[in-house]
């Protein structure tokens, strides 16, 4: 039947992000059909890149989409979100730099190898997680509220790190992970995506981490009863989350070479949060769709270029985001839905009464 | 007839809204008192407890809103994107306009208001959580102060700048400089607005069918219905309030900075949740008080002045510490309700 | 008394996506008298409560109370404001308020609260009703029974034309319930109309005076309580003859293998942080046993104490003679305990998950984090249990939520089969379930136990208990104060240890 096939696909976790995809696409190809054309040039040191919207698009929603894979987890895990991201983003950026450049703020090469600053990070990243972690799975605080101490502190604890002085880092190799390798015209940002995407895919298809994530979050009591221990099960969500901070804090660090404390990362916890939604997934907790979440988070950044597109000042920027999220919230709330198709149905009827009396 | 034994003890007779308040204010007053024994000079002077009000006027009003959506187990973190607009909105109405004061006012509330009602209608009645409907909010409040007005810049209003520095002396609170001077003590309007505010909303917290309504909808939402309680129009009329607190709150900050910004209160709204929690609100709803989060942005300001005080001056002292302080208070509360929880199985 | 007409329900419809919940259904309640709405799960009993109390709106037919005609409920408040009120099976009260808040909210005129009235009333009816709690005190420092009265003293208190009951005496003891239905009686007289919802039978006999039985979401018919014995009652709800539910027993035989004397499990001074005092307790192959008491004499808690579910404090535990130690859940998972809790909906199912995914969960978590089952071999198990245990679903990929209790609690069995436990612990397993499925199940534990299974069998029905048990524990005051086995178990013999007092 071609009502229930529409159905299906309605009803799919996927339906939304993806028509929100589409809708963006099109408005974009209606205003400026070249919106979509991707060009081979070269850059201001002469390598090959590939330039356009969509590579905007696929390297700017880089942090975004790895951010969203943790973020996910810890929602369907916890029942809440992590709103710490973007400070902590900021604490493991700020370590990585300290390990890079030493008490020197300004060294003339890098004091430690780059994969033992990354490492560094990673561990800093995941610390942070299990303190949430802990506070929300051991102490049972709300993650929301757990998360807002590392909110409230992060930025200041990244200042200290480096005792408030901005570290530029000497070698222009740190710079490719937010940029392009010479000679390879796809931003690097890209692989890396790639490879935390088949990461989590692989933990996902080869371990039970899904299965008893979404029980923990649906039922913790129940869980416990079959074996699983729902406190490890949240405190690992948080530790995940840590390690797609370390390598969003990779990224954006490398963008820069340096880091501002108060500006990086700003406001990502709110754009993380938002893919996981937008992907579908319900913010209490329970059943999720990872690859929705990532979807979600590209979607995102669509937006946010489009608006940039059309000139929209970057402060300003937010309101627009509001709308367009209000919106479509407002169209995948259930109420909604159902009160449309009730209108939808409503018509029909009409009509068939209408064809009837005729 | 076997007569179950009442469990006895203040801990357990007590209700969770009163334990978690009295431990707030038992903490404030340690240490503030600790902080005039140990720091001496500046928090001797009343007019130190007065500055502090004076500064937190704006937090208080809009903390305590925030307080009653959490009560009522929702969130609204858009009112310090709210406060920002207020005063953006009102410095440009009256220096740009020259605008009375009057309408300046409305133009807040109604701003205020315009907020509260537009989330709390998709909250209530459409259903979706209070967390991303107060998020686009706050988007869109940052959003449209840049949208008014870019740049930051005082208001020179004449009427206002008239209101902006009345002082209200308190009799007798005043001290004594060097010289030997009496420097009276004084508290600004919105001291008297934030506390009028406090004293109203206690009120109808306590004695009002739509007070105990939202402690009613927090500790339970579906048990509320069955109790007949309306839940949609109660947690329509939480989100009003706190955006009406929020307006008003704008206009308070608004008196006291006396310039618009797109930058004007940034982080208010997490400083209105975190006090609202140190007050011995719980964001899972029902258990909270407006007293107590009276003392909770007391509790919090006073750390921030001590820290200061201290000499440990550079800026990340202060996150650090209000961080340091929310795990505290968040730990508190949760072995509390813990111990609590667990003394009942007994 | 005259018994005038106190409530008519004519030709009410419901439909939910996909059920037709309510077809056309018919009822009367006439004031001053206690009239059972009885059916099995599934029934509609329900949905056509909360078609009355507001919680639903009808999609056909017309509501007349106290002949006001067609009136319009909407809401719970409107129902309250007509003066229809409702106790729910499940507590519907807020634990942050205080009891007298409890019973006052959401009621009465005017926007303010008088707290020293209010608790002076609410003093007053729970003293009147002899319920242990203080009116300001919090509820949530009530027990659930307490919590219960309170639910019931404030219906009780509302001046109320019709009262509703659905099924409140699921958390109370014997003296409760008698309490209750002295209260029941008292309203009676005063010409007050009660519907009262219950799944255990000799309750409707003892106060009812008509019964309504719904099946499929029809109307069976109304009968006088004198004019249908249990039996028929029985027949009616289940739309056939039963077979004899009496002797279920000797269909099977018992296990007969050479170990049949080994002692599965073994536990001396075994104590745990719900309060439970030391208890020994052993079964061997092939032994149905089960534990007894009054509710809240610490039946569940020693059951949960045995798998860990709760902290165990004190005391040893052997299997098949060997010391072990159980700190957890999974720990008595890999001993071959398999537990199904009382509490189907908060302990038992994961609701979003779909049936398949349930039914594996526990053996999943025995095989390993690392390694999870094929999609083929999640469904085979899945399809496995579903033909084995008749397990009503649309698919094996329908959220359990979806299905009905009886089928949950079979998903749930399905769960803990599927691992091939040597002891297996049933708490309550047909607790508000329909007939037809308590006898499935009851034969099923018969049937696991005579092929070598040790089975711990907990039920508030002492004859469910009788049909299935070989050895009963008997409790009290969260103590263990006898047991019984063979000739001893009769039903008086069981009642006398209970109440104690040799």
């Amino acid at each position: 039947m071609n009502m229930s096939l529409l159905k299906k696909i309605t009803r799919n976790q996927m339906f939304i992000p993806v028509m929100a995809l589409l809708l963006l696409a099109v408005v974009n190809l209606v205003v400026d059909p070249g919106f979509f054309k991707v060009t081979l040039g070269t850059n201001n040191a002469g390598n090959p890149v590939l330039s356009g919207y969509l590579i905007t698009i696929l390297d700017y929603g880089s942090e975004l989409a790895i951010l969203a894979l943790g973020m996910t987890l810890v929602t369907a895990a916890s029942g809440g979100q992590d709103i710490s991201v973007g400070a902590t983003i900021a604490i493991a950026g700020s370590a990585m730099l300290r390990i890079l450049c030493g008490s020197n703020s300004h060294p003339d090469a890098l004091q430690a190898p780059i994969i033992v600053a990354f490492l560094v990070a990673c561990l800093v990243g995941m610390l942070c997680g299990a303190f949430n972690g802990a506070l929300v799975s051991v102490f049972k605080i709300q993650p929301m509220i757990a998360t807002l101490i590392l909110f409230t502190a992060g930025r200041s604890i990244a200042a200290w790190i480096n005792n408030n002085e901005l570290p530029i880092v000497p070698d222009p190799k740190f710079a490719y992970f937010g940029s392009f390798i010479p000679g390879i015209p796809i931003p690097t940002t890209v692989f890396i995506v790639l490879i935390c995407v088949i990461i989590m895919a692989l933990v996902l298809k080869f371990t039970n981490l899904g299965l008893y994530t979404q029980a923990v979050g649906i039922n913790e009591k129940s869980s416990r009863l079959n074996g699983i221990n729902p406190t490890f099960i949240k405190f690992l969500a948080f530790v995940i989350l840590g390690l797609c901070v370390a390598v969003a804090a990779l990224i954006k660090v490398s963008r820069l070479s340096t880091i501002n404390y108060s500006v990086i990362a700003k406001d990502i916890e709110m754009d993380a949060i938002l893919a996981v939604a937008l992907g579908g997934n319900s913010l209490s907790g329970g059943k999720f769709n990872i690859w929705a979440s990532v979807l979600g988070a590209y979607v995102i950044q669509f937006l946010t270029t489009t608006l940039y597109k059309f000139n929209v000042q970057s402060d300003a920027l937010a309101a627009y985001k509001a709308v367009v999220v209000i919106l479509l919230v407002f169209f995948s709330a259930p109420k909604v839905r159902e009160s449309l198709s009730g209108l939808g149905k409503k018509i029909a009827v009409m009509k068939a009464r209408k064809g009837e009396s005729k | 007839m076997n007569k179950t034994k009442l469990k006895g003890g203040f801990f357990n007779r007590v209700s969770d809204t009163n334990l978690l308040m009295t431990i707030t204010i038992v903490i404030f007053l340690m240490m503030y008192i600790g902080a005039i024994v140990f720091q001496g000079s500046g928090f001797k002077k009343p007019q130190m407890f007065f500055n502090i009000l004076n500064a937190n006027a704006a937090l208080i009003i809009t903390a305590v809103g925030m307080s009653i959506v959490m009560i009522t187990g929702g969130i609204d973190i858009s009112v310090g994107g709210v406060v920002a607009l207020v005063s953006m909105c009102c410095a440009v109405y009256l220096d740009k306009a020259n605008g009375n004061i009057f309408v300046s006012i409305l133009i807040a509330i109604g701003i205020g208001l315009a907020f509260g009602i537009v989330q709390g209608f998709l909250v209530a009645y459409v259903d979706i959580q209070p967390f991303i409907v107060s998020l686009a909010g706050m988007f869109f409040a940052r959003g449209m102060t840049t949208i008014v007005n870019t740049a930051p810049f005082n208001v020179q209003n004449k009427s206002f700048v008239k209101l902006k520095s009345t002082r209200i002396t308190v009799p007798k609170m005043g001290s004594y400089n060097k010289k030997g001077l009496y420097i009276p003590a004084y508290v600004e309007i919105g001291v008297l607005v934030a506390l009028a505010i406090v004293v109203i909303l206690f009120l109808v917290l306590r004695y009002t069918k739509l007070g105990r309504a939202f402690y009613a909808v927090g500790g339970n939402k579906q048990s509320a219905l069955m109790l007949g309680v309306n839940v949609k129009r109660t947690k329509f009329l939480s989100h009003v309030i706190c955006g009406l607190m929020a307006g008003i709150g704008g206009y308070v900050y608004f008196l006291h900075v006396g310039s618009g910004a797109a930058s004007h209160a940034s982080g208010m709204e997490m400083n209105a949740i975190a006090s609202s929690i140190i007050g011995g609100t719980m964001l899972s709803g029902g258990v909270g008080n407006i007293a107590g989060t009276l003392f909770g942005v007391l509790s919090l300001s006073t750390i921030q002045n001590i820290v200061s005080s201290a000499g440990l001056d550079q800026a990340w002292w202060t996150g650090i510490t209000i961080a340091a302080m929310l795990c505290i208070f968040l730990l508190i509360q949760s072995i509390v309700i813990r111990q609590r929880k667990r003394a009942l199985k007994r | 008394m005259e018994n005038v007409t106190m409530l008519e329900m004519r030709g009410i419809d419901k439909t939910f996506p996909g059920v037709r919940a309510l077809q056309n259904v018919d009822f009367t309640l006439r004031s001053g008298e206690i009239h059972a709405l009885m059916g099995e799960n599934g029934a509609g009993k329900s949905t056509l409560i909360k078609v009355l109390t507001g919680v639903y709106t009808k999609d056909a037919g017309v509501i007349n109370l106290d002949g006001q005609y067609n009136v319009k409920i909407h809401s719970p408040q409107d129902a309250q404001k007509l003066g229809i009120s409702t106790v729910y099976q499940e507590i519907t009260l807020c634990p942050n308020l205080t009891v007298a808040e409890n019973m006052y909210i959401g009621r009465g005129k005017g926007a303010v609260t008088h707290w020293r009235k209010m608790n002076a009333d609410a003093d007053k009816i729970l003293k009147k009703l002899d319920i242990p709690a203080r009116a300001t005190q919090q509820l949530g420092t009530c027990s659930i029974a307490v919590q219960q009265m309170v639910a019931i003293a404030r219906a009780v208190d509302m001046d109320c034309k019709v009262l509703i009951l659905d099924e409140p005496t699921s958390s109370l003891d014997e003296q409760e319930v008698e309490k209750l239905f002295g209260l029941m009686r008292d309203l009676k007289a005063l010409g007050v109309g009660i519907i009262f919802v219950t799944h255990f039978l000799d309750q409707v006999y003892e106060v009812c005076d008509r019964i309504t039985v719904l099946r499929d979401g029809q109307l069976v018919g109304e009968y006088e309580i004198k004019d249908l014995p249990r039996v028929q009652l029985v027949a009616k709800m289940l739309g056939k003859e039963m077979d004899d539910l009496s002797d279920i027993k000797g269909e099977h035989a018992l296990y007969s293998g050479e170990d049949a004397e080994t002692k599965v499990l073994e536990a001396e001074k075994l104590s745990s942080n719900a309060g439970i005092k030391p208890f020994d307790f052993y079964i061997k192959k092939g032994e149905v046993n089960g534990f007894t008491g009054l509710l809240g004499s610490g039946r569940s808690e020693c059951v949960r104490a045995i798998f860990g579910a709760d902290r165990v404090i004190t005391g040893k535990v052997r299997r098949n003679g060997k010391p072990v130690r159980i700190r957890g859940p999974k720990d008595a998972m890999k001993l071959g305990i398999a537990y199904l809790p009382e509490d189907r909906k908060n302990d038992g199912i994961v609701g979003d998950l779909s049936v398949k995914e349930n039914i594996i969960l526990a053996l999943q978590v025995m095989k390993g984090f690392f390694k999870p089952f094929t999609k083929a071999q999640a469904s085979a198990f899945a399809d496995e249990y579903i033909k084995k245990l008749n397990i009503k679903t649309a698919s094996a990929d329908t959220p359990i939520k979806s299905l009905s209790g009886g089928n949950q609690q079979k998903v749930i069995l399905a769960r803990w089969l599927l691992m091939h436990p040597e002891y297996l612990i049933l708490d309550e397993p047909t607790r508000g379930i329909d007939v037809g499925t308590k006898v499935d199940i009851q034969k099923l534990v018969l049937e696991l136990a005579s092929d070598g299974m040790s089975i711990t069998f907990i039920s508030s029905e002492t004859d469910e208990m009788l049909r299935t048990c070989s050895r009963l524990v008997v409790m009290r005051d969260r103590k263990v104060v006898g047991e019984l086995s063979g000739e001893d178990l009769t039903q008086s013999k069981i009642m006398s240890t209970i109440a104690g007092g040799e």
